[in-house]
């Protein structure tokens, strides 16, 4: 290193706490001044450990992409524990089986499960805590721990006004017996869960500081680029890499599981170096794949038979004796995730054991894949996780774990393996296609007595986790489906799984976008058919669900449903998913050239109680946005096995002035808490084509819009 | 030997002139605030200062750079003064937080000329920051709010 950059280093390292060498994540950097002596940490249980400078580190098990996890679980545990939020800090926990989401049998974050499977589990984590701390202070002072008290500040206090901190009894209070019960606080006297508390995360997301997996810095790391095979499903034949060799900063060629690294000592170098190889593709099984072909096999396989998924009543014959039939089809395209930090992964492997620094969603799962690659025992692995640049179900996947993992270990040094922006986009597991069918009947006197879903496409829980659908029906293919919440008494879901040679992954709201946007655009054509009013039409069918009503009622109240500005059109859909009930109205109009302007979405939300209502309008506004990408113009297209869209000029996403005023309104609950990081993204799609159709007469039964001429 | 002037620091880089500005801050200065998103201009996650003026640091050779004062989000102010940070901070903007190095950068620089933009000058202004988790209802927000604060600012030690 230069004498200036070590200078350099040196002078800025006050202001860039990013600078710190190695995984010295933000929040848990800092040592509380004060304390004389060295500190000693306790940990209390999986997620809770506590210092002899009373300070309070809580081991988030759960990857913060943006959701908010890094500010709601700790709220969880400082209820209980009795201490104000912002004296918790969030270092990431490494991988365990402690760490299992009970909701979904491994440590993920996904399915918008983090508060859900939480709820309990750290409130009980914090009151344990709360209970020994209580009993080693009195123990001290000989009284009964039922008359001392924990305040804010981190301290205990007697009746007589004694106290001791946190870290006076830190390390008595570990060596007590965590208690088996402990009684959890009632919703009536909670004073953090359910207040806008601010985000613990926020600080070193505004200076830069925040690590990300691409931020990583290790001793003596060098830099990877991969060439992956262009058509998906290809394989490497030969590669030459003599004029790679020649160029600046060059250290070494490695044949990966998934293509050929060229490593150098800066990433820019590297990826010049890679663009320098001549490779020969064996083009494999996906040479003549595009994304139209796809659709006629989706299309081609729809005769036959899925696995039911919800049955009421006999369907088939109350569509044969309907006064009315209407039957339709829809199709949606494969979308990519497009998270904005680019896929990466930290390796360093050493000959008994191997870190890696990687932004994921599936901690083990990825200890897993890089023991694997590594040739060593899961338990060999150290699993750090990062703050992730964005995971919306991309980061489930490990695909790009074992690459970075097989050239460290080539090389014999810490590597960090970065994408391009073009390898994301052209190499990402898709959002899965659909060709999905649709009946209904009504019957003489115009009741809807038939309705009938059968969805087919891929699934994504046959590839990643196969143990859940050997028997039964995919869950996540039939989400705001098979909950149908009409009061019809005929009705039939299936699901028919028909894989398309591509892998296809999990994304933001999963099934629920698909299948949201059948259902809901269909209830809104079925309603035109029956020549009501939308929201009349779906507020008859749904007399028995109060929660769907409320945010249908609530939503369109707020939109000013029914008088719309003039010129401008409204478009309605309701859903409930993830334990959450939500209406969104969409207002738009027709521009003359014939594109659509979307104003305003009005959002009505029922996730039952909240811990953080502030993060529940974010996550609700960032959904809204993350769906209207989507609708607007979201297709990946395939030719030859190659994907088509490879940067922000061909897979277009929302910027600031295509973004609608988005109001958000919580119904106070006091139910179990249900899922907000996803739901919102589903409902987008269905409310904006319905206000299409109310302004044009136009029925999308595809998308996105950018595929319709509307003027 | 290229020269540049980074964060008030004259430093000196061995990299080839055509390397981005961006690689330079990241991988040979250590600077990781300021981040990849597209490689072409196209997101602005990589938004940094050259003499006050939004730039794209992925698309900028280091030698072009010259005598231009470089600043980057760990630059832009001590202790998360500016006023655009405490806006951000105040309404809670960043989701993920990855494209906000670059979001900041660029609505500073739209403040340092419009003291009081208005939501078109806004939409113009930012239209290159991609935001993929959606933050942009509040980025527009803490834009105003941060207005505010620069006015009570001025006007505070006017008085």
């Amino acid at each position: 290193m230069s004498v200036a950059r070590r200078e350099f280093l040196k002078s800025t390292a006050l202001i860039s706490g990013g600078l710190i060498i190695g995984m010295h994540l933000p929040g848990c950097s800092n040592k509380p001044a004060g304390h004389a002596g060295p500190v000693q940490n306790f940990d209390y249980n999986a997620w809770l450990r506590i210092g002899t400078d009373s300070s309070i580190t809580f081991l988030c098990d759960r990857s913060e992409m943006g959701q908010g996890v890094y500010t709601a679980l700790p709220m969880l545990i400082a209820e209980e524990l009795g201490v104000a939020v912002n004296r918790i800090k969030v270092e990431f926990a490494p991988a365990g089986v402690a760490y299992t989401n009970n909701l979904l049998g491994t440590q993920i974050t996904g399915g918008s499960t983090s508060v859900r499977d939480a709820w309990e589990k750290l409130r009980k984590a914090g009151a344990q805590a709360r209970t020994m701390l209580l009993t080693a202070a009195a123990k001290e002072w000989g009284l009964s721990p039922a008359n001392c008290r924990v305040e804010q500040d981190a301290t205990i206090v007697s009746p007589y006004g004694k106290r001791l901190s946190f870290g006076d009894v830190a390390e008595a209070a570990a060596k007590l017996p965590p208690p088996e019960n402990v009684t959890l606080k009632d919703a009536a006297s909670f004073k953090v869960i359910g207040t806008s508390a601010k985000r613990l995360d926020t600080q070193f997301k505004v200076d830069g500081r925040a690590q990300y997996g691409i931020d990583v810095r290790l001793p003596d790391m060098l830099y990877a680029a991969l060439a992956q095979p262009p058509m998906l499903g290809g394989k490497v034949k030969r590669f030459d890499d003599s004029a790679a060799k020649t160029m600046p900063g060059y250290k070494a060629t490695v044949q990966t599981s998934s293509g050929v690294a060229v490593v150098a000592d800066s990433w820019w170098r590297a990826r010049k170096a890679r663009d320098a190889l001549k490779i020969e593709w064996d083009a494999g099984p996906n040479a003549h794949l595009s994304d139209a072909s796809i659709m006629q096999g989706l299309q081609r396989a729809a005769p036959a038979a899925g696995k039911v998924a919800r049955k009421d009543g006999d369907v088939d014959a109350a569509l044969k004796s309907a006064a009315k039939k209407i039957s339709r089809e829809y199709q949606l395209p494969l979308l990519a995730h497009a998270t904005l930090e680019p896929q990466n992964c930290t390796a360093d492997v050493r000959a008994d054991k191997c870190d890696i620094y990687v932004p994921t969603q599936i901690q083990l799962v990825a200890q897993a894949a890089a023991a694997q690659a590594a040739g060593l025992k899961p338990e060999q692995v150290n699993v750090h996780t990062t703050f992730l640049g964005g995971g919306f179900g991309r980061r489930l996947d490990v695909d790009f774990i074992p690459a970075a993992v097989e050239v460290s270990k080539a090389v014999g040094k810490p590597v960090k393996l970065l994408w391009t922006r073009e390898d994301d986009t052209t190499h990402d597991t898709y959002r899965p296609p659909a060709f999905d069918t649709i009946q209904a009947g009504f019957d003489k006197e115009g009741r809807l007595t038939a309705f009938k879903l059968h969805l087919v496409g891929p699934s994504i829980t046959a590839r990643l986790f196969p143990a859940v659908v050997e028997k039964a029906i995919d869950p996540f293919a039939i989400e705001a489906a098979a909950n149908y919440p009409y009061d019809v008494p005929n009705v039939q879901v299936d699901y028919l799984q028909h894989e398309i040679g591509i892998n296809v992954g999990y994304m933001r709201s999963v099934s629920h976008a698909l299948n949201c946007f059948v259902v809901e655009s269909f209830m809104d054509e079925l309603a035109w058919e029956a020549k009501k009013d939308p929201v009349e039409f779906r507020m008859g069918l749904l007399a028995k669900q109060p929660r769907y009503r409320e945010v249908l009622r609530m939503a369109t109240q707020e939109a000013r449903y029914g008088s719309p500005p003039k010129g401008h059109f409204h478009g309605v859909a309701v859903m409930e998913g993830y334990g959450t009930y939500m209406a969104q109205v969409a207002e738009i109009s027709l521009q003359p050239d014939g594109k659509v302007k979307v104003h305003r979405v009005v959002c009505a939300v029922d996730c039952g109680q909240t811990v953080n209502p502030d993060t529940v309008m974010a996550q609700v506004e960032g959904a809204i946005v993350f769906g209207l990408s989507a609708a607007l113009w979201g297709e990946i297209n395939l030719q030859n096995g190659r994907v088509q869209q490879t940067n922000f000029d061909t897979y277009r996403l929302v910027r600031m002035p295509e973004t609608p005023r988005i109001d958000t309104y919580i119904v106070e609950s006091s139910a179990a808490p249900g899922g907000i990081g996803e739901p919102a993204t589903a409902l987008i799609a269905p409310a904006l084509a319905n206000a299409v159709y109310a302004a044009t007469g136009k029925r999308l039964r595809s998308l996105p819009l950018a595929r319709h001429r509307l003027a | 030997m290229i020269k540049l002037n980074v964060n008030g620091q004259d430093v000196q880089v061995d990299v080839e002139p055509d390397t981005p500005l961006l690689w330079v801050l990241r991988d040979t200065l250590g600077l990781t605030g300021t981040k990849y998103g597209c490689g072409m201009a196209l997101c602005g996650a990589c938004t940094v200062h050259l003499n006050g003026q939004p730039t794209r640091s992925c698309v900028t050779p280091v030698s072009a750079v010259g005598e231009q004062r470089v600043t980057t989000i760990e630059g832009l102010a001590p202790e998360r003064s500016h006023p655009v940070q405490k806006a951000w901070l105040e309404l809670d903007v960043p989701q993920c937080g990855y494209c906000q190095s670059g979001q900041i950068m660029s609505a500073a620089a739209l403040l340092a000329q419009k003291p009081q933009p208005t939501d078109q000058d806004i939409d113009d202004a930012m239209a290159g920051n991609i935001c993929r988790c959606g933050t942009y209802p509040r980025i527009r927000a803490a834009i105003h709010r941060a207005a505010e604060l620069s006015g009570e600012k001025t006007s505070g030690s006017a008085g």
